[in-house]
């Protein structure tokens, strides 16, 4: 199959540290597929470079487009809907105005979508989004990625400090959300990552260090110990 | 009594120029992290192009504010699009460039209009006074709160309830998420440079109402307290630049007159010293 996105010799170099030394792998244009990787081996740094928020060098092609060389907003207008680790909320905005930022063009935007996997969010449309709890925040970040009609969703460590019940939620949504468009995950939360993802790429100390099934790396301990440090 | 009512009016005249000064500092500094030394330049424009336009091309008073204010707001775009879009990201180049621009426009007015003083064209309701409660008010300082009154309502209709509105509050908040959901902040960046502009020239014009003249430093030393006002306030709130400037033009005009001239700057400075030692981040700005 060909893939959606392929990247190449990406290399992002932040002061004296070279974080990303030479990433590359692409991604499938159906399914979810999880970067994993241990604390600091670059997993976010890899989704801020396709994006194009930290300087980078190397190559990023969507669909044969190469866009690596744009700026973000560009980068994101051609179609990638994002989620960051930290959920990237507006607190001074209400749960509406953060969805209404998040349109792009002039639709039609999906608010039946988001409002049918978040019911929370059209109850809470007046509220500032800074008064969210947690897995709310995280309603709204991945709403706000829903709002469009994306060709690829980047999410990062979405489940990050959340109740259980709140990331069996979450995986429920992202499931879901995988049906209408591939996904590019990063998570740490290995029960998440069997459940839900097709593809993995390891990342460690900013290379590449395994791509594959989901399945079969997460069906070999060994092989999972000795590049995530877990079974 | 009356000296109470006077001092108050005046305090909020000279606060409303304050305000005038600083909410678009605010604004720019907020969304854009540019603290921009050349805002006072913007002010100047606007008050010689509305006293030029008044002794030159024979403008009546709200045509020749409106020329005025039109040549501060495209010297701001122009200043925004040429010097500082090149030098986003790079805070000390920033900041030598605007002060460089700030003198560099001192000494061009001087060379075109003289260093001394000019009588500005008031209309003549603005030199007449009125009775409140025993005090004989100025008219102008009523001129400069209903300015500045204007202008805080239109902000706020603005950033509440427009796109670019809810792009500047966001923005203000995290420029990097709002490039990440696909938006160009830049236009943004221009839009407040505009705004911004656009309310300094109309403080440039109404200063000098005020003081009944304009002269080439008059900008820089007004930006001074409308820096001092955007701290108080909170980088990038333009309520808490309202806020700041009120407070800071009644200190001032009250210290001055029961304590002792110069002891209004002072008394500003502490009041200055006292917010951020209380709130880092000013009256309702962002944490600092």
């Amino acid at each position: 199959m060909t893939p959606l996105l392929e990247i190449a010799d990406l290399h992002v170099r932040i002061g004296s540290s070279h974080i990303l030394q030479g990433i590359g792998f692409a991604v499938p244009a159906t399914g979810v597929t999880a970067v994993l990787g241990r604390n600091g081996a670059g997993k976010t740094t890899t989704l801020k470079a396709v994006l194009g928020i930290v300087p980078k060098t190397g190559s990023v092609r969507l669909d044969g487009e190469e866009i690596g060389a744009l700026p973000t907003h560009a980068i994101v207008r051609r179609g990638l809907g994002y989620a960051p680790e930290d959920r990237g909320i507006f607190a001074g905005l209400t749960v509406t105005e953060n969805l209404r930022l998040a349109e792009r063009g002039r639709g039609p935007h999906r608010y039946d979508l988001v409002y049918e996997m978040f019911p929370e969010l059209k109850q809470r449309g007046a509220q500032r989004a800074g008064t969210l709890s947690g897995g709310q925040q995280q309603m709204v970040a991945i709403g706000r990625t829903l709002l469009n009609d994306n060709r690829m969703l980047l999410v990062d460590e979405p489940t990050k400090g959340l109740a259980p019940k709140i990331v069996t939620e979450v995986a429920d949504v992202l499931e879901r959300a995988a049906r209408e468009v591939p996904i590019l995950l990063v998570e740490q939360n290995l029960a998440l990552v069997r459940r839900i993802a097709d593809h993995v790429v390891v990342i460690e100390q900013g290379t590449v260090v395994h791509t594959g099934e989901a399945a079969s790396l997460l069906s070999d301990p060994d092989l999972t110990r000795e590049l995530l440090g877990v079974a | 009594m009356s000296n109470i009512v006077l001092l108050a009016l005046t305090g909020l005249g000279l606060g409303a120029l304050y305000f005038l000064i600083a909410s678009g500092l605010s604004l720019i500094f907020g969304l854009a992290d540019v603290l921009n030394f050349a805002h006072g330049l913007f002010l100047a424009v606007g008050a010689y192009g509305t006293w030029w336009s008044s002794t030159h091309l024979g403008f009546p008073f709200v045509p020749a504010v409106m020329f005025g204010v039109v040549a501060g707001t495209v010297t701001a775009v122009l200043v925004e699009t040429l010097l500082i879009r090149p030098l986003y990201r790079r805070t000390i180049e920033q900041v030598l460039v605007t002060v460089g621009l700030s003198l560099a426009g001192v000494a061009l007015l001087q060379a075109a209009f003289g260093a001394d003083p000019l009588t500005f064209p008031r209309p003549e309701w603005a030199t007449g006074t009125t009775r409140i409660l025993g005090a004989i008010v100025p008219n102008d300082r009523f001129l400069l709160i209903g300015a500045a009154v204007v202008v805080l309502v239109a902000i706020q209709v603005f950033l509440r309830r427009t796109r670019f509105g809810l792009i500047v509050r966001a923005g203000v908040e995290d420029r990097t998420m709002v490039t990440a959901l696909g938006i160009n902040v830049r236009t943004a960046f221009t839009l407040v440079f505009a705004i911004g502009g656009a309310a300094a020239a109309l403080a440039g014009a109404l200063a000098g109402v005020y003081f009944g003249n304009v002269s080439p430093g008059q900008g820089t030393s007004l930006l001074i307290f409308a820096f001092i006002v955007v701290v108080i306030g909170g980088m990038g709130s333009v309520t808490g630049s309202a806020i700041a400037a009120v407070l800071v033009g009644l200190v001032q005009q009250f210290t001055s007159f029961y304590a002792a001239a110069g002891v209004g700057e002072a008394s500003v400075v502490l009041l200055l010293a006292v917010v951020l030692l209380a709130r880092p981040g000013g009256l309702a700005g962002r944490a600092a």
